[in-house]
């Protein structure tokens, strides 16, 4: 993962880019999975290396572009400080953190229990994560689903409904008033 | 402050600042989007590494388990990262959206061509 | 796209199959990894290879924008009418405790069972119908000069 991240920074070529990303989203959904994240791995596969590689190819050929050279190279070396330095202090922080995959963690001990345990008897539903996303925490769900709606209305807003004029000698399907 | 129990996390916060030195320091909007996505993908695979039990399975109820014998990873950061994703492909429809449209009104997706023009304007 | 065999051949063989597993995943959604958010990605991303392979123009005959849009806002209507329905017939809002007659207990798994498969398949919906028209509004823009 960290090569096809590396080579998305340095390629020139966008399309090689977008494809870059999509390989990158799959190989994280297959960590995910051996993280025992099974329904994080399944949105994210379709999610990143589906939708979003689709849209970026259709901007592509919208602007139809590779990125230019960099006109002031010595202009590369304030970022790299930048994220050197959030990096080391997000290294830092992780210090205070439990080891990787213990089970006496206190994120594992104070909601999370009550979930498992009483899913069975309470919602009936075997997929915890579903349980908990639609039924202990539905509220939440729906203001998710408007946050989707609300990106289709952005999209809407700025990319409008009608077609170009110069399709008009075609009929008036597609056209929306 | 042992290395190898740590060391997952250590290399997501190298692909993170990947995502991130890309949105920060390259021109191309289209290219700073990926960046952003890579980040986001990073972050998301932070949050959930975090909450993996070592011998536990996913969190799906297993037929037949009455003693409570099965260990399950943790449900919760699945589903706050569930959330998370679909809010992460509204953003980038979005910023796609916006790419499209400053590409008709300035002719470039570069950012420096963008305020180069901004400035000849401004004069 | 429409004039290379292979292409056309696979794509018209996998689409039913993308549709169909689509909806597996959001009606399975209880007992196997899936959902509403699963499902209507890819049952967008079936009808998004059918656009590439036949055409926009054919795919906007079958699913025209106006019905898409459409779709997107009943999707979360049904959604909110779910929990509303919970507050009329006596629980609180989103209570899926209300919604069929009550056993003994507290709990009433089976009304959990119903109010969630109403609440994924409203969110199911509407995340098909916004991935659909943001596919539309991007693919539908020609370059102008």
């Amino acid at each position: 993962m960290a090569a096809t991240a590396i080579a998305v920074v340095r390629l020139r070529g966008l399309l090689a880019v977008i494809m870059l990303s999509g390989i990158y989203s799959l190989i994280s959904a297959a960590l995910l999975t051996t993280l025992d994240a099974v329904d994080v791995a399944m949105t994210e596969a379709a999610v990143g290396a589906g939708i979003t590689t689709v849209l970026l190819l259709g901007t592509l050929t919208l602007t139809g572009a590779d990125e230019a050279r960099p006109s002031r190279p010595h202009r590369r070396l304030l970022p790299l400080a930048v994220v050197m330095v959030t990096g080391a202090f997000l290294v830092y922080g992780t210090l205070d953190m439990p080891d990787f995959g213990a089970a006496d963690a206190p994120i594992h001990r104070h909601v999370a229990p009550r979930y498992i345990h009483e899913t069975a008897t309470e919602v009936g539903v075997p997929n915890i994560v579903t349980a908990v996303l639609a039924g202990y925490r539905g509220y939440d769900t729906m203001g998710e689903t408007t946050v989707v709606f609300t990106a289709a209305l952005g999209v809407l807003l700025l990319l409008g409904v009608e077609r170009p004029r110069r399709r008009r000698k075609r009929g008036d399907e597609g056209k929306d008033s | 402050m042992i290395v190898e129990n740590l060391f997952n996390y250590w290399i997501v916060i190298v692909l993170m600042m990947t995502g991130f030195y890309t949105v920060v320091s390259r021109g191309n909007l289209i290219k700073k989007i990926v960046g952003l996505n890579i980040f986001q993908t990073s972050v998301f695979v932070l949050f959930i590494s975090m909450g993996k039990i070592i011998g536990g399975t996913a969190p799906i109820l297993v037929q037949g388990d009455t003693h409570g014998d099965v260990v399950y990873s943790n449900p919760l950061p699945s589903v706050l990262i569930l959330t998370a994703i679909v809010v992460g492909v509204a953003t980038t429809a979005l910023g796609l959206a916006l790419v499209v449209r400053i590409r008709e009104l300035y002719g470039s997706v570069e950012e420096e061509e963008i305020h180069g023009m901004d400035e000849e304007e401004a004069l | 796209m429409k004039r290379n065999p292979i292409v056309r051949e696979i794509g018209d063989f996998m689409l039913p199959a993308i549709l169909m597993f689509a909806l597996y995943v959001q009606f399975h959604g209880d007992y196997s990894p899936g959902g509403g958010f699963q499902a209507g990605v890819i049952f967008a991303a079936g009808i998004i290879v059918y656009s590439l392979i036949h055409g926009l123009e054919r795919t906007q005959r079958i699913l025209p924008p106006a019905a898409v849009r459409a779709g997107a806002s009943i999707g979360l209507l049904v959604y909110a009418g779910v929990g509303f329905a919970c507050l009329f017939l006596g629980g609180r809002f989103l209570d899926y405790n209300a919604l069929l007659p009550h056993p003994e207990g507290p709990n009433n798994p089976h009304g959990q069972e119903l109010g969630i498969f109403l609440v994924e398949l409203g969110v199911g919906i509407t995340v098909a119908a916004v991935m659909i028209t943001i596919f539309y509004a991007f693919a539908g823009r020609r370059d102008d000069p």
